[in-house]
């Protein structure tokens, strides 16, 4: 067959999965996609475990080890068979939290830790690119073996070039189906139902070889026993340690290989499809594994010796001239390669964008104007070169090592990389205590040693590590050989390097996780994976919210503050390429509300807050916890500051109070001196005056003489009544008065009063009206006191009362042990702007009230009143100026004196 | 011709006594505590010298002094302050206001005589 031909049937089959990966693509995107979301695609898909490793390489590894091919088997049918315990749980984690590789499981379950992120996606970029080399060589060995044109093979099928042109297509293919679309739950259908054709291509082909050899090579099944039998080598001897060994290996391989990983758990969509392929996946590799001894062992009976066993399954039909059989295995091998590599490619390329390109680019971006709006063409075009770059890396392994290794012993190799997730991956699922620093140690140890005994000695003497340190140790240290580290010579390198790596790695791992704290993210991430099905009700996640946008803005304000909760959801509604503030509820939208809100409240609130919102997650016993301890510091703290608070709101009040009342005091005090003052130097004026005037004037007038010499008397005594009321008022204000408090007929004091300001303007004439009957009321007060306030307020009138025919109606009356005595002119009243004024010192409305005083009457009068229990108001809208004099009718003693002795201690305090 | 002063003062006693000494040294005396009134009344014929009290009932010294600056007749017009009050932010404000004297109450005779003088001589 022509190597043209070969390219053009490659070609084919490649366009017919193209074709069958965009009508899967249509039907998802349709929502068509029922019978792709069915367990028997999910189970087919799984058999990326089977790579050209296994559809050539098994063969050739029976041809040299007997049954030991099955291990490799053997590991994943026991994990499957046994489903429940490990990989239903990674399922059911792996979708819920909507995880998108094996690096984003570990990092989140530490607590969303990407520094375990790219340690995990380094471990995998280099156990994973000498297995994509594996592919890269597989392919382009058996386009060489095909090509059967000895001139073709030296002009055209260059093997690197075979590869290089592989590389370029798988990366092509990869992109197209891989990078479609941005999807939160990283599903690709149309990769997944390529898949699965591939799974069946390379089932079929492998056993189409089977049969042709089984029953038209040999005579049928008891031919071929006896045929194995008699072809038994020693070395198929089975060994039971290496056995256990590799069965383990295998085992953790299915559960840590990122492509595993990939199909199991990442593009899973039902719980059930695992059931089913608990069963249907052991049989599926029990089918592809039934034909590889036959084959061996017919291919070591008829191949010419020195052929290479890991090609039989096409050189065998080649041979045998079954040019058609040898096509259908041809494209059985291209298919278990393409499938590797498309599933290995995109797992590691989400990886290396996720983990590495993304989070560096965003640090970069960070310091300049952050637009969100190109994430996703970004996070896609990272994607597409990161695939790219993956293959180059498994392109540029092949050329390295010159596709000169056993297929078997690379893919071993990487086994034993991708076991060294094992116990962080393992803690994360079953162990709460583990923590982010123990994984962290655990996968650098394990790793660091997996390079140093496996991975780096598997590169040949010379290359990185000289003969000279393999067989003494580096610098001469014999414990430390790669081959036989600490002593350990007796085991196989394999298994050496396995048992080191993993041992130290979960000792590490251990000792990590209990010298150190974990963080609350990871205390509620560990309750979150370690107790995935106490949470009860469908599983779901935020992949079918109830809530909508106009729900969650509320939530969202309380927390952040209104402006920045709206920026926030318009620059997340502007990612949807949306107006407005309202986006529509994505997953990514809640991760990044909940990443928004864990910044304020603490991630395990804002997630049972979402939850609750969302109506999604049933908040578990865990969460709460979690989130109880949170609130319970955020109110301790919060209520610390608020006493604080309010401590100091206290005092700044008081402060303010006491500053207040000292200001208002100053400035009565100075208002008070500065009327003082002016009062006193008034008469003084005057007096000084007179009295120069006096001694200076020699000739002057007996009438002058007197009428100065009265002005000097009179003003004399004017400073004398201002000293005078002074010093009444000061008494009466603090209380110290001493009031002789006898029973007296109130009529008398009006009498008297009457009488006694007769004498102010004597000449004007002044009616006084009263009603004599109520008046005769016995009571009990000071007599003095009270009757100097009827004077005041009487003589006030016959001084103010501008009326043509002054009078004054004076009217008693009794109310509730109180006596009222109202004075009412009938002059044109007081303004109602002055009325509150009236009673403070030196308040004068006029400048004739001056010449009764100083302005201090009235003042004394409310004085005295609060003195004897009572009050004097001014009673506005009787026509004239009216005084309201209230007081009991029997005043106790001790009331009205102890009251202001008191007031009068706390101020001398 | 007489030199016309004018006393606007609310206190009679003080006015009378004011009265009395300037008289005694050749002046023409007009007297009032309402200095409103005087304000209208000194535009239309300014005395030699203004005599002003700063508490008024009405309008203040302070109001009275402030018009009188602002007005053609009055600008330049010697003005002698009294008050009681006597407190340095009054005499700042007066100055400000342009008083040509300052006093406070009590005074001495002599003194109100000598400022006299002294703002009226040529």
């Amino acid at each position: 067959m022509s190597f043209n031909m070969l390219v053009l049937t490659c070609l084919a089959y490649v366009i017919v999965l193209f074709v069958v990966a965009s009508a899967a693509e249509r039907a998802a995107s349709e929502g068509r996609a029922s019978w792709l979301r069915s367990p028997v695609i999910y189970t087919l898909s799984l058999s990326v475990y089977c790579t050209a490793w296994t559809f050539y390489g098994a063969v050739g590894y029976a041809a040299r080890s007997g049954l030991e091919f099955m291990t490799i088997y053997l590991g994943p049918t026991l994990v499957f068979l046994g489903w429940w315990v490990t990989l239903r749980k990674l399922v059911r984690i792996g979708r819920e939290n909507r995880v998108t590789s094996i690096a984003d499981l570990i990092s989140a379950r530490y607590g969303k830790s990407n520094l375990l992120g790219v340690i995990v996606t380094l471990l995998c970029i280099a156990a994973g690119a000498p297995y994509i080399a594996l592919q890269l060589q597989s392919i382009s060995q058996s386009f060489t073996v095909f090509v059967t044109d000895p001139s073709e093979v030296g002009l055209t099928a260059d093997p690197t070039l075979i590869a290089f042109w592989t590389a370029i297509g798988l990366a092509f293919f990869t992109i197209v189906f891989g990078t479609r679309t941005l999807d939160a739950n990283e599903q690709h259908p149309g990769v997944v139902t390529a898949i699965a054709v591939e799974a069946v291509v390379k089932l079929l082909a492998l056993i189409a070889v089977g049969v042709f050899v089984v029953w038209f090579v040999a005579t049928g099944p008891a031919d071929i026993l006896s045929r194995i039998d008699a072809q038994a080598l020693p070395e198929w001897h089975i060994q039971p340690g290496r056995w256990t060994g590799l069965i383990l290996l295998s085992a953790i391989a299915i559960i840590c290989l990122p492509r595993m990983f990939q199909v199991t758990v990442v593009e899973n969509t039902n719980d059930q499809h695992l059931a089913t392929a608990s069963w249907a996946f052991p049989l599926y590799l029990f089918l592809i594994s039934l034909f590889v001894l036959p084959i061996a062992v017919v291919g070591l009976e008829l191949m010419p010796a020195g052929s290479n066993p890991d090609m039989f399954v096409l050189t065998l039909p080649l041979y045998l001239g079954q040019d058609g059989l040898a096509l259908l295995s041809f494209l059985g091998g291209f298919s278990a390669a393409t499938s590797m590599v498309i599933v290995a490619s995109l797992a590691l390329a989400t990886m290396v964008s996720n983990h590495i390109v993304v989070p560096l680019w965003l640090r970069v971006r960070s310091t300049r104007n952050l637009d969100s709006g190109d994430m996703r063409l970004l996070v896609l075009s990272v994607r597409r070169l990161s695939i790219s770059l993956v293959l180059a890396l498994g392109y540029f392994y092949y050329i390295i090592t010159g596709g000169s290794e056993a297929l078997a012993a690379i893919g071993l190799i990487a086994f034993v990389g991708v076991a060294q997730m094992l116990p962080a991956l393992i803690g994360a699922l079953f162990w709460r205590g583990a923590s982010r620093t123990g994984a962290a140690l655990g996968l650098v140890t394990g790793m660091a040693l997996w390079v140093y005994t496996l991975f780096l000695p598997s590169f040949g003497p010379g290359v990185f590590l000289t003969a000279q340190v393999m067989e003494a140790g580096p610098f001469g240290i014999a414990w430390l050989r790669p081959y036989g580290l600490f002593g350990l010579t007796a085991l196989d390198p394999l298994l050496h390097a396995l048992f080191w790596s993993l041992f130290l790695n979960a000792l590490a791992f251990c000792l990590g996780s209990f010298l150190s704290f974990p963080s609350p993210m990871e205390r509620v991430q560990g309750a979150l994976f370690v107790n995935i099905y106490e949470r009860t009700g469908p599983a779901r996640s935020w992949t079918r919210p109830v809530a909508e946008a106009e729900d969650l803005l509320p939530i969202a304000q309380r927390i952040l503050g209104a402006s920045e909760a709206q920026s926030f959801f318009r620059a997340q509604a502007a990612l949807q390429g949306k107006q407005g503030f309202l986006p529509d509820i994505t997953p990514e939208f809640l991760e990044a509300l909940e990443l928004k809100l864990s910044g304020s409240v603490g991630a395990a609130t804002a997630h049972a807050m979402l939850a609750q919102s969302v109506g999604t997650a049933v908040v578990s016993v865990e969460d709460l916890m979690a989130v109880a301890s949170e609130t319970a510091q955020i109110m301790e703290y919060s209520a610390q500051l608020e006493a604080k608070s309010e401590e100091l709101t206290r005092t700044a009040r008081k402060l303010r109070e006491a500053n207040e009342m000292l200001q208002k005091l100053s400035v009565q005090k100075d208002a008070f001196l500065s009327q003082i003052s002016h009062e006193l130097r008034t008469p003084m004026t005057s007096i000084r005056a007179f009295s120069e005037i006096m001694m200076d004037t020699d000739a002057m007038s007996p009438e002058e003489r007197t009428h100065f010499a009265q002005i000097i008397h009179d003003e004399s005594i004017r400073l004398t009544r201002l000293l005078d009321d002074l010093l009444d008022l000061s008494v009466l204000e603090h209380g110290q008065v001493q009031l002789n408090v006898a029973p007296v007929v109130l009529r008398e004091l009006i009498d008297k009063a009457v009488r006694a300001s007769n004498s102010v303007q004597a000449d004007r004439k002044f009616r006084i009206l009263r009603d004599r009957d109520p008046e005769a009321l016995e009571i009990v007060t000071d007599a003095g006191r009270l009757t100097q306030v009827f004077i005041n307020v009487l003589s006030n009138a016959r001084k103010y009362c501008m009326s043509d025919d002054p009078q004054m109606q004076i009217k008693v009356r009794q109310r509730k042990g109180m006596v009222e005595v109202d004075f009412i002119d009938n002059g044109t009243g007081i303004p109602r702007d002055k009325q509150a004024l009236i009673f403070e010192k030196f308040s004068r409305l006029t400048d004739e009230m001056q010449a009764g005083g100083a302005g201090l009457g009235l003042a004394i009068c409310r004085e005295i009143m609060h003195n004897l229990g009572g009050d004097i108001a001014y009673v506005p809208g009787q026509g004239g100026a009216a005084f309201r004099v209230s007081f009991p009718l029997v005043l106790q003693p001790r009331e009205s004196q102890s009251k202001p002795a008191e007031e009068q201690t706390e101020a001398a305090e | 011709m007489e030199k016309r002063v004018l006393v606007i003062e609310d206190e009679p006693n003080i006015s009378e006594a004011l009265r009395f000494i300037l008289k005694r040294e050749g002046w023409r005396v007009e007297v009032s505590a309402d200095g409103t009134a005087m304000l209208g009344q000194m535009q239309a014929d300014p005395p030699d010298l203004l005599i002003l009290d700063l508490m008024l009932p009405g309008l203040s010294g302070f109001d009275i002094l402030k018009s009188l600056r602002a007005l053609d007749m009055t600008r330049d017009l010697p003005v002698l302050m009294l008050t009681a009050k006597g407190q340095g932010a009054d005499r700042a404000e007066a100055e400000r206001l342009g008083v040509t004297r300052f006093m406070t109450k009590p005074f001495a005779n002599a003194d109100v005589i000598a400022a006299v003088r002294e703002m009226t001589a040529p």
